[in-house]
């Protein structure tokens, strides 16, 4: 594609094939930051100038009251992925980013479903909550909600399942994630 | 004392001898301290003046510059400047005052959300939270702006805490833990740089403006003098090595010597340090220097293999591996015969396309026979600062920098308007040296109302400006790739730069012939005071050699 200086004319799907190989592997990353005012902004920013989606994103406090954990996960090809954590890293407020590998790591997440339960379905979808280890939470005549945790496939299947009966609702927490063994994330 | 009085100390603590600002109705408290603290303080006539003041200031000495604005409007306009000193590495500390906490967040009377605005282009930014912040945040500013890669660092003061009463007691270390910057420099990989080099038979140094910010110009001068090692910089990188001199093969990229790129296109070994392989340097990516393996040193790792593969990569401070690389580097005993071949290729492009124009023949002067003429009036050792556009590359071009921190312009963001408040900053910075601005027509009037500030306060800087009457990059390009249609690009005839000169309390001079050029620059700097020299030049002069847009370096033209 030529320079902006230039008056070739730009085809859009040229503009479009300019714009490809952004989407590989999900990554899962998890940053560990000093808890102040702004540095969520500061870290979600870098991902947004360079026109990344952030798929999930879950933040909270950690084991030492002064930093917090986002925990994010999102969609890239390795280079692009490469140059935003070495971005991230010269962020003042962030001590700490892990791209956590898939067998190293423990993720989980936590959903709740809305689904329209009459009576007759009830039973069935009691049974699914069962095989999928979840929690009705509430009930009443039309509805019940349940809350499943898990893995992102987990949720995703329960998902597919109840959908048939009437999923009013869902909301989502974003992966959480944690390192297996002895060692830090 | 007030928590304004601290910030007061915590200057001085810094070494601070001279900040560049405005005041307005958010940082009044500030401005009541300044009135007898002690610290020489310029009232400027816009905050992007003071801004790029400060910019100026802290390039030409290497300190950190300061610079100061009130809440909304005064912070919205150093947005440039901070954008700027973010883009070319400038230790620059902004201090912005903000509405009180309890307007915070309600659209009061001059509020705007700095903080916000300006985080992408800020290496870092403080809010002020709590009255007792103030003097850790203004030591944690200092220190990450001067430290690791140098920038910009914006600290935001609600004026209502700048009032309290608060303890004083002088910070100690600062403590950010998420901040060490890497400066050591892992030995084995500079082992292995070494060994590279003396490998290479067709090797060169690429040095940008990191070399320049690590204060590393003698040790880069001695690794490329101990093996007749060829040199190229940067327009950053410019003075970082002593120019004229038989291994300096002169700028690279765009606007750059055909030997400089011919080399960098044909190189087996490319070493950069502290530069960053810009667009305008590499030209089409996928054809830059494609025989090359690179060695890369730079002190921010995320430059590393951004936009080129790096095969050894050096993460630290220039300052700290340029002496060890040197170490390793004469241990291995090169041959420095290996290089003969190289040399002659080079000296060969040298002979072949030496950096040229064809002069006029009547009295009309062309632009870069105006740089030549400053450059013999000045013996060649002014601070020259430009501001962006043709003008820029001339002087780039035609100024022999033989000495780091000379030139001054910018580079990364290209901010038209640069030129003059950062010549009148290097003046204040450097009392004692010559101070020029070459600047366009078309730039110099974005930020001519500093020539003001310069006559109030006796800071003596020259003005040459190159006038064309032009936009004369912009008209370049509409001539070259878009069938001459020039658009919006004819500045007409006025302003009258002589007439405004004067009316600013700066002398006014126009120059229009050739003969008498390097004379009558003499006369100009020799007059007291700021001075605004209208230099009528040819109108339609293009900037050559180049690389066209998108273009491989070995395709450059003119």
């Amino acid at each position: 594609m030529g320079e902006p200086g230039t008056k070739e004319v730009i085809s859009l799907e040229e503009l479009e094939a300019a714009g490809m190989g952004r989407t590989g592997r999900k990554h899962l990353l998890s940053i560990l930051v000093e808890n102040k005012p702004g540095v969520l902004s500061r870290v979600t920013g870098l991902f947004a100038r360079r026109g990344f989606n952030i798929d999930t994103l879950a933040v909270g406090p950690t084991d030492d009251p002064s930093l917090s954990r986002i925990t994010l996960t999102l969609d890239g090809a390795l280079h692009p992925i490469d140059q935003v954590t070495k971005q991230l890293h010269k962020l003042i407020n962030v001590l700490k980013i892990r791209d956590l590998e898939p067998d190293e790591t423990l993720a989980r997440e936590l959903a709740l479903f809305k689904i329209s339960a009459d009576g007759a379905q009830r039973a069935e979808i009691t049974q699914l909550v069962e095989i999928f280890r979840g929690k009705i939470v509430d009930v009443n005549r039309r509805a019940m909600v349940v809350e499943i945790t898990g893995t992102q496939d987990k949720i995703e299947a329960f998902e597919r399942l109840v959908r048939p009966f009437g999923l009013v609702e869902m909301a989502r927490t974003g992966e959480i994630a944690i390192s297996r063994g002895r060692g830090e994330t | 004392m007030r928590a304004v009085d601290a910030l007061m100390e915590c200057l001085k603590a810094e070494g601070v001898d001279v900040v560049f600002g405005i005041p307005g109705g958010a940082n009044l408290p500030t401005y009541d301290a300044f009135y007898e603290a002690g610290i020489r303080h310029i009232l400027v006539r816009h905050e992007a003046g003071g801004g790029h003041a400060a910019e100026g200031y802290a390039k030409a000495s290497g300190r950190v510059g300061v610079s100061l604005g009130t809440s909304g409007p005064g912070a919205t306009n150093l947005v440039t400047p901070i954008c700027d000193a973010m883009m070319d590495s400038v230790p620059v500390v902004f201090i912005t005052g903000q509405v009180r906490t309890e307007l915070l967040g309600t659209d009061g009377f001059q509020e705007a959300d700095i903080l916000g605005i300006t985080m992408p282009i800020v290496k870092h930014s403080f809010m002020i939270q709590h009255p007792l912040e103030i003097p850790r945040t203004i030591h944690e500013a200092f220190h990450v702006a001067r430290s690791g890669r140098p920038g910009p660092v914006v600290v935001d003061i609600p004026v209502d805490l700048s009032r309290v009463d608060i303890e004083y007691e002088p910070a100690g270390e600062v403590h950010l833990p998420g901040y060490q910057p890497t400066t050591e420099g892992n030995q084995k990989q500079i082992r292995l740089a070494a060994k590279a080099m003396v490998g290479a038979r067709r090797p060169v140094l690429y040095v940008g403006g990191g070399v320049v910010n690590a204060n590393a110009s003698a040790e880069l001068t001695e690794l490329a003098l101990a093996d007749r090692l060829p040199v190229t910089c940067t327009l950053m990188g410019l003075g970082a090595f002593p120019a004229p001199h038989p291994q300096w093969l002169g700028m690279l990229g765009m606007h750059g010597t055909r030997t400089a790129n011919y080399a960098m296109d044909e190189a087996d070994l490319i070493c950069a340090i502290g530069a960053r392989f810009d667009d305008r340097i590499t030209g089409k990516l996928s054809e830059f220097a494609p025989r090359a393996k690179f060695i890369h040193i730079d002190v921010d790792p995320a430059e590393i293999s951004k936009n080129v593969p790096a095969h050894i990569p050096i993460v630290g401070d220039a300052k700290n591996i340029l002496p060890r690389l040197l170490n390793e580097y004469r241990a291995l005993e090169p041959d420095t015969s290996r290089l003969d071949g190289w040399w002659e290729r080079i000296d060969g492009w040298r002979r072949q396309h030496p950096l040229g124009y064809e002069d006029s023949a009547d009295a009309e002067i062309k632009p870069q026979r105006l740089v030549q003429a400053l450059y013999e009036a000045t013996g060649g050792d002014a601070v020259v600062t430009s501001d962006v556009g043709q003008h820029q590359m001339w002087a780039a071009q035609y100024y022999h920098f033989n000495a780091p921190r000379n030139w001054i312009n910018s580079g990364g963001l290209g901010t038209m308007g640069f030129g003059l408040p950062a010549a009148m900053g290097a003046a204040v910075a450097r009392p004692d040296d010559t101070v020029i601005c070459i600047a366009g027509d078309g730039s110099v009037q974005m930020n001519m109302q500093e020539l003001a500030t310069c006559a109030e306060n006796g800071i003596p800087i020259k003005v040459f400006v190159m006038n064309n009457g032009y936009l004369g990059m912009v008209r370049q390009w509409q001539e070259l790739f878009w069938d001459k249609r020039y658009s919006q690009v004819d500045m007409g005839r006025w302003p009258d730069f002589v007439k405004l000169a004067e009316a600013h309390g700066a002398t006014g001079m126009r120059f229009t012939e050739k003969s008498t050029l390097v004379d009558d620059i003499k006369t100009a700097l020799a007059t007291d005071g700021p001075v605004l020299v209208d230099v009528r030049v040819t109108r339609e002069e293009n900037t050559y050699p180049m690389i066209p847009a998108g273009a491989a370096a070995r395709d450059m033209v003119g």
